[in-house]
C-alpha cells in the first residue's frame, strides 16, 4: 500500500499544482470601452431629480446582449442623479417575469427592459405601467401600445435592406451581371432573422439579384465557422456574401481564411469592434458592416432619465420624449469607419 | 491479469458473433454514406465533375466531422460503460474559454493546450467522482455540469468573444500534412487510439464489463467505481482536445460555443451501434455515425436546402437506427406474436 499511497500523493500534488496554475489563468482584463454619451454641454445634462432606473435584460453569453447591459451601466454612471438597479432576467421569459414582479415591488422611478420575448412579457410590462411605473421597451417590441412609455429598437428589416443595397451597388459598379450571392443568417427560427433576410432579398430584387445559397449559423463563432465552410464548399465561386452577425463573423472570416478564398467581398452585421477594425485595416474580404448597435441601451437610459424628470429631447419642439424611436441601420465602410470606431462593441 | 470469469468458449463465441453484427452494421452505414454521395452526384453533377472540388469536398466533410468525432469517441466509451455525458458541449466551451483568456495566452500555445486538456480532465474528474462515488445518476450529474460549466465559462469570458492570438493554435486548422488537414489527422489518431483502447486493452474489456452488468463486473474483481471515474475523465479529455480544435477553427472562443454537441455525439454513437443501456458499442461505428451527419449537412449545403428539413432527416435517421437495433434483439417470430 505504501507505493500506492506515494503514487496518490504524487498525483494529488500534481493535480493541486495544475489546479493552482489553472485558477491563475482565469484573469482576463480585456477592458472593452462602453458606448456612452458624454455630451455635458446640454441643459438636459444638468443634474435634476433623483431617478431610480430598474434595468432588466436577458442573461446571455452573446456579445451583443453583454454590450447592452454594459452600455446601460456605463451610461447610468455618467449621471450623478441616476441610480441603476440591474436585475438579471435569467434564462427565459418566465424568469424575467418573476424578476419584473420583484422590480415593480421595489417601485423604481422608471423601468428599462429588454424582454426575452416581447409577446410573452407584454402583460408583465402592462402591469408595471398600471402600477404607475413607466416602461422603456428596449429592442424587442411589446405588441400592446399601453405596455410602454417609450419603445426604442433597432431595424432588422432595414439592416437587411442596407446590406442588400450595398452589395447591389458594389456589384453594379463592378458590372457583374449574374452574381453569385451567399448569405449566412443567425438562428433561423427567430423572427428577427426572417426580417433581416426579407430586407436583404427586397434590396437585392431592386437590382434583379437573388441569393444563391443560404446557410444559417447560430450566432456563435464555431457555428459561423461551420456554416461558412459549408457555404464556401457549395459555392466554389462567389461574388458577395452577407453575414448577419459580426460575432459569428469572427468564425466566418476564419473559415474564409482556412479555405483560402478571396474572390468575393463580404458585408457584416451589427457593427462589432472586431469587424470595424477589420474594415479599417482592409486586409480581409470584409468590406462593410450594417449596424444594429447596442448603443440603443445607452440611449434608453438617457431617455429614461429625461422621461422620469419630465424633460424632452432638446432638439425637438415637443416638451416630452417621443413614444417610439427606431434606429436607422447605418452602413460602415472603410471611408467612415474611423467615425464609428468608438461605437464598436 | 484477467478479469473475465465467464465461460471462455461461449464468451468467445458471442464475441465473434457480435463482431460480425458490428461489421454488418458498419457496412450498412457505409452503404448509407455511398447513397448520400450518389444523391449529391445526381443533384449537383457540375460540382462533382471537377476532381479538385470532389477531393476538397471529401476533406471538408472529414474536417467538419473532426471536433465532434473526437467528442463522440469519448462519449462512446461513457455509454459503453453504462453512463451518459450530457456536459460535453459545456466542457468544450469551458476548456476553450479558459485556454483563450489573456492570462493563459501569455503562456503561449503549450500553455493553452495544457490548460484545455487539464480543464477537460478536471471537469471529467468531477463528473466521475459525483457519479461513481457520490452515486448521482449520470443523467443528473452531467446535466448539472452542463449548466454549471457554461455558467463558469460565461463568468470567465465576461460573455465576450475571446480572440486567439496564438499563431500556433490558429495554425492547427490551416495546416495540412501531405495534403491532409491536421484536424483530420487528429481525428484519425483519436479514433485509432480509441479503437485500440476499447478492443485491445483491459481498460476496454473492463469498460464493456462495467456497462454490461456492473454487479457481475464487481464480483469479477473489477473496481467498478474507479473504472466509471476513468471513463468520465476520458470523455473530458476528448472534450479538451475538441476545444483546441474548435478554438483553432474559429480562431476564438466564447461561452456559447459547441452548442448541443452532446446531442450530436450521443446520436452519432447510437446510430453507430452503441447500446444506450451500455455494454456494447464500436468506435468505428461511432465514426461512421459522425460521418453520416457530416455528409448530410454537406449534401443539404450544396443543394441550398433549408436546415429545417436537414434536422428532420437527422431525426429520422436516429429513429431508424434505434429501430434496427431493436429488431436485432427480437426475432421476427417474437415480433409477430405480439
Amino acid at each position: 500500500m505504501s507505493s500506492l499511497s506515494r503514487r496518490r500523493v504524487l498525483f494529488g500534488g500534481a493535480a493541486v499544482g495544475a489546479g493552482a496554475l489553472l485558477t491563475a489563468c482565469t484573469s482576463n482584463d480585456t477592458g472593452t470601452p462602453a458606448q456612452v454619451n458624454q455630451n455635458s454641454g446640454d441643459a438636459n445634462a444638468a443634474p435634476g431629480d433623483k431617478v431610480v432606473i430598474g434595468f432588466t435584460a436577458p442573461a446571455a453569453d452573446h456579445g451583443w446582449i453583454a454590450a447592452i447591459t454594459n452600455n446601460a451601466k456605463a451610461q447610468a454612471q455618467q449621471y450623478s442623479d441616476v441610480e441603476l438597479k440591474v436585475t438579471e432576467a435569467g434564462s427565459d421569459a418566465a424568469a424575467q417575469r418573476a424578476a419584473l414582479a420583484t422590480m415593480i415591488a421595489e417601485k423604481p422611478t422608471i423601468i428599462v427592459m429588454l424582454p426575452h420575448d416581447g409577446k410573452e412579457l407584454n402583460s408583465a410590462a402592462e402591469e408595471a405601467m398600471r402600477a404607475g411605473i413607466p416602461v422603456v421597451n428596449l429592442d424587442r417590441a411589446f405588441p400592446s401600445r399601453d405596455a410602454y412609455r417609450l419603445q426604442i429598437k433597432g431595424d432588422n428589416f432595414g439592416m437587411g435592406l442596407a446590406a442588400g443595397s450595398y452589395i447591389g451597388e458594389q456589384l453594379k459598379a463592378k458590372g457583374v451581371s449574374n452574381p453569385i450571392i451567399g448569405e449566412i443568417p443567425g438562428i433561423d427560427s427567430l423572427e428577427l432573422t426572417q426580417e433581416r433576410s426579407d430586407g436583404f432579398n427586397t434590396a437585392l430584387a431592386v437590382y434583379g439579384f437573388k441569393v444563391a445559397n443560404r446557410r444559417p449559423a447560430d450566432f456563435t463563432i464555431d457555428g459561423g465557422q461551420k456554416a461558412a465552410t459549408d457555404l464556401l464548399q457549395a459555392l466554389p465561386k462567389m461574388d458577395a456574401l452577407w453575414n448577419h452577425d459580426d460575432d459569428q463573423g469572427v468564425g466566418v472570416l476564419a473559415a474564409i481564411k482556412q479555405a483560402n478564398r478571396s474572390e468575393f467581398f463580404m458585408v457584416g452585421g451589427a457593427g462589432a469592434k472586431s469587424a470595424i477594425d477589420a474594415i479599417t485595416a482592409d486586409d480581409t474580404v470584409l468590406k462593410a458592416t450594417v449596424t444594429y448597435s447596442p448603443s440603443m441601451a445607452s440611449s434608453a437610459i438617457s431617455l429614461a432619465r429625461l422621461i422620469a424628470q419630465g424633460k424632452g429631447m432638446s432638439d425637438l419642439v415637443e416638451l416630452q420624449v417621443p413614444k417610439e424611436i427606431t434606429l436607422a441601420s447605418e452602413t460602415i465602410t472603410k471611408e467612415n469607419a474611423a467615425q464609428y470606431a468608438k461605437l464598436g462593441f | 491479469m484477467t478479469t473475465e470469469t465467464a465461460p471462455a468458449e461461449t464468451r468467445a463465441g458471442r464475441e465473434r458473433r457480435r463482431l460480425d453484427e458490428g461489421t454488418i452494421r458498419n457496412l450498412g452505414l457505409v452503404a448509407v454514406l455511398v447513397i448520400l454521395v450518389i444523391i449529391g452526384i445526381i443533384t449537383r453533377p457540375e460540382l462533382y465533375s471537377d476532381p479538385t472540388w470532389v477531393r476538397n469536398n471529401f476533406l471538408t466533410i472529414l474536417q467538419q466531422a473532426s471536433a465532434i468525432g473526437v467528442v463522440t469517441v469519448g462519449m462512446t466509451f461513457v455509454i459503453i460503460g453504462g453512463g451518459i455525458d450530457l456536459s460535453v458541449g459545456a466542457i468544450i466551451a469551458l476548456a476553450a474559454v479558459w485556454c483563450t483568456t489573456v492570462a493563459t495566452q501569455s503562456f503561449g500555445a503549450v500553455g493553452m493546450i495544457f490548460t484545455a486538456l487539464a480543464v477537460g480532465l478536471g471537469v471529467g474528474l468531477v463528473n466521475g467522482v459525483l457519479i461513481a462515488y457520490g452515486r448521482l445518476v449520470p443523467f443528473i450529474a452531467t446535466l448539472a455540469m452542463l449548466v454549471a460549466a457554461r455558467g463558469l465559462a460565461a463568468q470567465i469570458s465576461g460573455k465576450q468573444t475571446q480572440i486567439s492570438e496564438s499563431s500556433v493554435i490558429n495554425g492547427i486548422a490551416t495546416t495540412k500534412i501531405v495534403g491532409i488537414p491536421l484536424l483530420v489527422i487528429i481525428l484519425a489518431a483519436v479514433v485509432a487510439a480509441g479503437w485500440v483502447l476499447l478492443n485491445r486493452t483491459t481498460f476496454g474489456r473492463r469498460s464493456v464489463a462495467v456497462g454490461g452488468n456492473p454487479e457481475a463486473a464487481r464480483l469479477a474483481g473489477i473496481n467498478v467505481k474507479r473504472q466509471t471515474l476513468l471513463l468520465y475523465m476520458l470523455s473530458g479529455l476528448c472534450c479538451g482536445i475538441a476545444a483546441i480544435m474548435l478554438t483553432s477553427q474559429a480562431t476564438s472562443a466564447q461561452a456559447a460555443m459547441a452548442n448541443l454537441y452532446e446531442l450530436d455525439a450521443i446520436a452519432a454513437a447510437i446510430i453507430g451501434g452503441t447500446l444506450l443501456s451500455g455494454g456494447r458499442g464500436t468506435i468505428v461505428g461511432a465514426l461512421f455515425g459522425v460521418l453520416v451527419f457530416s455528409t448530410i449537412t454537406n449534401l443539404f449545403a450544396i443543394n441550398n436546402l433549408s436546415t429545417e428539413v436537414q434536422n428532420m432527416v437527422k431525426g429520422g435517421i436516429i429513429v431508424a437506427a434505434v429501430l434496427v437495433q431493436q429488431f436485432r434483439y427480437q426475432s421476427l417470430t417474437q415480433l409477430f406474436k405480439r
